[in-house]
């Protein structure tokens, strides 16, 4: 089979297009380099997902962490302390278990124990939390000057949200956001190990990675291509964001922009 | 374990909990939880340990040592720390098993890779096949604990290497002036106040740590994950004493809480050290203290 037929055969085998059977023996390194990157596509779409809707829950749960109202605080608050204190992976065994009683007593609920939905989910608390401490934190760092000026326009209510608060925050937070979007791309790896199935073996990309290194029991080959994969990844994300933080930051004197400055975060 | 569990179907309410939750296999779980406290234990001290050598490494005078460390703190950059984990527990013990045969059977001829088969000879297997159980435990569990630090030790590099970094310049040039070599300078003035600096990291990454602990499950340890899934499943009075439906939810809350109580528990620990950490520093938070104190 040439690598041109590989390709139409496995390109989109993991949303269930082409070939059923996966290669069994005399592995070619096309059919990893494949495989590997039909998986890519859940962990881009489980990533992606996540980020989108993550990005206004958290804006709304740093709000409400940061107001002076106890009913809207302290839910913020115990939600963000759950989800950054705990494991991810736990997290994602124990949200399985609950969607898996639920669908029991509820059945309109059944595509909760799919990892489409239901893996999806954790991702977007998961990262809804973590972003929204770190909006938090930038909330808290506005300068006081901009607020003010604020008032002495008589900019009040949602639109002094919508024009002064939000994208200061969202300037203030920006590099550490890139960092958090990054990692949640990186935490997309987990979902195939934990715990929800994976249905005709559309797996993600470190199904696949892994099911080459079992089936060849030779580590060298699947894992540096699915490293090489992940760094693409990286790369594409960091220029996305670095693009992002350019025109958050563009009405600001060249020397005061904030640089992106890559650090390495979060396991979950 | 109490007189009264002989016969757990006669039982009910407090009695057959009290029951089920001592048989044999709920010690097992009891006792996994010290396998997770003892590869923290473990990996900790370790991880920093390589992480001290990167970070020295990163910032060496001799440059293919710095290209060692830097390249050695940029390997989790981009790279999820599962594909690492997964990676190297398998590479690992193939690398050991590869040197032990290099050196014990010399003149073997067949190649060690013959297709999916990776062959060495029989005194070369990691552990012996004649080894105990325990044997092969431990080797499992030290193969994971040497992942951790590995990986981890890049984590620690990194924040050790800004740490340093960060300590003032003027300090090191002082020391300079005094005439201090540059062994004594690095032992003497950069390490003792490199914590200062590198303790807000340290505790970000040791949170990390407790929270990838999880992950010992995945490298083939029997570690709180395998038994709450072992215990959570469903059991049919055929093959246990003690049946219950799917309990997988009530084990994996349990352990929920279980990491949320470590991780509030270190968060707490964590602001005590440091609040000692800048007594007397030339930090805002050394300044903040020495102000509270007159």
């Amino acid at each position: 089979m040439s690598c041109t037929e590989t390709i139409q055969n496995f390109a989109f085998r993991s949303i269930g297009y082409g070939e059923r059977m996966l290669p069994r023996t005399d592995f070619t390194l096309c059919e990893h380099f494949t495989l590997i990157g039909s998986g890519m596509i859940w962990n881009i779409y489980y990533g992606l997902v996540a980020i989108i809707f993550g990005f206004f829950a958290a804006t709304g749960l740093a709000m409400a962490k940061n107001s002076e109202n106890k009913w809207l605080q302290k839910p913020a608050e115990f939600f963000i302390y759950v989800f950054r204190g705990s494991p991810l992976f736990i997290q994602f065994f124990f949200a399985y278990a609950v969607f898996l009683s639920l669908k029991q007593s509820v059945p309109v609920l059944q595509p909760l124990t799919a990892s489409w939905l239901g893996a999806t989910l954790v991702l977007f608390c998961n990262t809804s939390a973590y972003s929204a401490e770190i909006f938090y934190g930038a909330l808290r760092s506005i300068p006081k000057g901009d607020l003010e000026a604020a008032d002495a326009y008589g900019i009040m209510g949602w639109t002094r949200f919508k024009r002064i608060t939000w994208p200061t925050m969202l300037r203030l937070a920006w590099p550490s956001y890139t960092n958090e979007a990054i990692f949640l791309f990186h935490a997309t790896a987990l979902v195939s190990f934990s715990s929800f199935p994976v249905w005709q073996q559309r797996g993600d990309a470190l199904y696949y990675a892994s099911y080459f290194a079992d089936k060849t029991f030779n580590p060298f080959v699947p894992y540096p291509i699915l490293a090489f994969y992940f760094i693409l990844l990286t790369l594409v994300v960091i220029t996305i964001f670095g693009a992002a933080n350019k025109h958050l930051n563009r009405h600001l004197p060249q020397e005061r922009r904030k640089k992106i400055r890559l650090q390495f975060n979060l396991f979950r | 374990m109490f007189s009264y569990c002989t016969d757990p179907s006669t039982l009910d309410g407090l009695k057959w909990l009290s029951c089920y939750l001592t048989t044999g296999k709920h010690m097992s779980f009891y006792a996994s939880f010290g396998t997770v406290l003892a590869l923290l234990a473990i990996t900790a001290p370790v991880a920093l340990l390589f992480g001290f050598a990167g970070a020295s490494a990163a910032r060496a005078r001799i440059a293919p040592i710095r290209w060692l460390g830097k390249s050695y703190t940029a390997i989790v950059r981009g790279v999820p720390d599962i594909a690492f984990f997964l990676f190297f527990v398998i590479a690992l013990d193939q690398a050991f098993e590869w040197m032990r045969h290099k050196v014990k059977c010399p003149d073997w001829d067949h190649p060690i890779r013959q297709g999916s088969d990776f062959i060495v000879c029989d005194a070369a297997k990691l552990p012996l096949s004649s080894s105990a159980q325990w044997i092969h435990e431990a080797y499992g569990f030290s193969l994971a604990v040497l992942t951790f630090a590995i990986v981890f030790g890049a984590f620690a590099a990194n924040v050790l290497f800004g740490a340093m970094q960060a300590v003032p310049r003027a300090q090191m040039e002082t020391a300079e002036a005094y005439g201090m070599s540059h062994r004594q300078t690095f032992w003497r003035i950069l390490v003792p106040q490199m914590w200062t600096y590198a303790l807000p990291g340290l505790s970000n990454l040791w949170m990390i740590l407790i929270k990838a602990t999880p992950l010992l499950f995945l490298l083939g340890v029997e570690d709180v994950v395998y038994w709450a899934r072992e215990l959570g499943a469903t059991k049919t009075a055929k093959f246990s004493d003690y049946p219950h439906g799917n309990w997988h939810m009530q084990y994996f809350f349990g352990l929920l809480v279980f990491y949320l109580a470590f991780t509030s528990l270190s968060e707490r620990v964590f602001k005590r050290i440091s609040a000692r950490l800048s007594h007397g520093q030339a930090t805002a938070a050394g300044e903040a203290q020495r102000k509270a104190a007159q």
